[in-house]
């Protein structure tokens, strides 16, 4: 199998996907016990004004006549309007999405620097006084909520020593990147753990392969089989657990941003949640969902270049 | 039969016996577990104040001999609404897996039996799972039920079943291939017993160990939603809801953010390190 054929079956395996991500965002929306309408307008609202705004969202068309509308509108990924902002939710998601991609990348880039150096240590060293202390670090920083690294950074490096803005979003790259350093650390914080643990695990595997034992009695020196034997299926773990742990970074983003204030795609979601605005929130469970997919694509086209296995 | 051969069976027994020594970090996480459950069962003997009373007399006050934990905006004492929180949250741990670890393991097992079909719509349902963020999936379920914690119950189990669905669908599938299952077939017993009584015994193992640590995990997913406010809602002891009200006085009351939170650190820990201990006890077997 080459390359493309691994990624085209893969293409379609996602496209499917997300056929059903959007049925169930449909059903999750309409067919769900609970009235958007009367949650929109509060109990007190007269029968003339519900009526009417369900006119407005078209609620009172028919369910199939509803799917129809509402299949065209996240194929084309224009998802309606905004009930409470009034403005395209296209236009709300393409002006947010960025800040959050920038965050997740951040914190990707971050927990890497973190992590992967961190596994080494812990791995070459197992059961030193090295590893111990990583591995407790890391077993705390799992069972920490992530809104509470973020709130201990906020306390410490904004709020305590003012080395950081206590949350917003700059003008320009260069200040952003500086305004999303403590959010993306805190991703990083909290997504380092995860791929900590995990990657020492794989590390010690491979070193223990005989593949290494090998390079090792061919008299390769020490550094060559680290860099070149062990450091190339280290990558390859390394970006599979990044991929498997997408969602959790998009969840993660989501609430981050409410903790600084960032305004992306996930302090949207919150917000639209407590004004009520469904179209927003389906808006961005697809586009959430895509981007998910996104990821899973690439870790898989990424995986089929640096592991040969793959497309064996 | 000889004395001899009779007694020396007990001496060739004796070592064949293999004895668990707890480790220790298991020992140290069921003591945080117990402390927070005792915090759970008796919080109006342990807490030193009722968790809702104001004190306008003492708002906003820093850990002190009186008040561990400080005083909130309202004078409430912080070690008080902390330990009555441990009810809640633990409530959470409970209730947002029970319900998946039993439907989920029953649903795994079936698809995992029957295969075919089912086991085809059930992958389709991971895939779509895997997709959507988890904490996405489970806000956008909260939307529309409303917020609270037990539209959170509901919104986390429609999620959480499909992942020990998933564990349980693995091992009933490499089980049904060896040997032992296909003796019961032989014996003549019907597809239910073979599946309850023989497969799912020893197909078991990897959802007890993952229910603890998913435990961990719903009190840290709990405590988020608490934070957003879509979980549990003032005035109510949260431990995520009590992080939530300090987000005003982050800089003049670390207090009120910092203890709630250690609490859940501290709980997460307790689940993991006895899930650690039980995922070694399970390999040794």
């Amino acid at each position: 199998m080459t390359i493309l054929s691994v990624l085209a079956r893969r293409l379609l395996h996602i496209a499917a996907t997300v056929v059903l991500v959007t049925l169930l965002i449909f059903a999750l929306m309409h067919l769900l016990p609970g009235d958007p309408v009367l949650m929109l307008l509060g109990e007190k609202a007269s029968d003339a004004g519900i009526a009417q705004m369900r006119h407005q969202l078209g609620f009172d068309r028919s369910l199939f006549e509803q799917f129809w509308v509402f299949l065209g509108q996240m194929a084309t990924f224009r998802f309606g309007d905004s009930i409470t902002m009034r403005v395209p939710v296209a236009s709300l998601i393409r002006d947010r999405l960025p800040i959050t991609l920038m965050l997740t990348g951040m914190a990707v880039v971050l927990a890497l620097l973190i992590a992967v150096p961190l596994a080494f240590v812990a791995a070459l060293r197992q059961g030193g006084v090295v590893d111990t202390m990583i591995r407790v670090v890391s077993q705390v920083s799992l069972s920490m909520p992530v809104f509470y690294i973020g709130l201990i950074l906020l306390i410490t490096l904004a709020a305590g020593l003012r080395w950081f803005p206590v949350g917003g979003i700059g003008t320009g790259f260069v200040q952003d990147l500086y305004y999303l350093f403590l959010p993306a650390l805190t991703l990083a914080l909290s997504l380092s753990a995860i791929l900590l643990r995990n990657l020492r695990e794989a590390l010690i595997e491979v070193l223990n392969a005989d593949f290494v034992s090998f390079a090792t009695a061919k008299g390769l020196l020490r550094s060559t089989v680290l860099g070149r034997h062990v450091l190339r299926n280290a990558w390859i773990s390394t970006i599979t657990l990044l991929g498997l742990h997408a969602g959790s970074l998009v969840g993660g983003a989501v609430i981050t941003e409410t903790v600084f204030a960032v305004p992306g795609v996930g302090r949207l979601m919150i917000d639209s949640i407590f004004s009520r605005d469904y179209a927003v929130v389906q808006g961005l469970t697809m586009v959430l969902a895509v981007m998910v997919s996104v990821v899973f694509l690439a870790v898989d086209a990424l995986q089929a270049v640096l592991d040969p296995r793959v497309t064996a | 039969m000889s004395s001899a051969a009779q007694e020396a069976v007990p001496v060739l027994a004796a070592p064949a016996r293999r004895t668990f020594k707890v480790p220790k970090t298991t020992l140290l996480g069921a003591a945080i577990l117990l402390l927070f459950f005792a915090c759970a069962a008796f919080p109006d003997q342990i807490a030193p104040y009722a968790p809702n009373k104001f004190d306008y007399r003492a708002l906003l006050k820093p850990p002190s001999a009186a008040h561990w934990f400080g005083t909130d905006n309202f004078g409430r004492d912080m070690l008080s609404r902390t330990i009555w929180a441990a009810r809640i949250d633990l409530q959470i741990a409970v209730f947002c897996t029970l319900f998946p670890a039993i439907f989920g393991t029953f649903a795994g097992c079936i698809v995992g039996y029957v295969g075919g079909l089912v086991d085809g719509v059930f992958r389709r349902i991971v895939d779509v799972a895997i997709t959507i963020p988890f904490l996405v999936l489970v806000i956008a379920i909260v939307a529309v039920l409303g917020p609270g914690l037990i539209n959170m119950y509901i919104a986390v189990s429609a999620v959480n079943w499909i992942i020990y669905a998933r564990l349980i669908r693995g091992e009933i599938i490499s089980q049904k291939r060896r040997d032992y299952a296909a003796a019961g077939k032989v014996m003549g017993y019907g597809p239910a017993r073979i599946l309850f009584r023989h497969l799912l015994p020893n197909a078991i193992s990897p959802i007890v160990v993952y229910w603890m640590t998913d435990m961990a995990l719903a009190i840290l997913l709990g405590s988020s939603l608490g934070y957003l406010g879509l979980g549990a809602q003032p005035p109510t002891s949260e431990w995520g809801v009590l992080i939530g009200d300090a987000r005003n006085f982050m800089t003049t009351a670390w207090w009120m953010s910092i203890f709630p939170g250690i609490a859940i650190v501290l709980a997460g820990t307790g689940f993991s390190l006895v899930g650690d201990g039980l995922a070694k006890l399970v390999r040794r077997r």
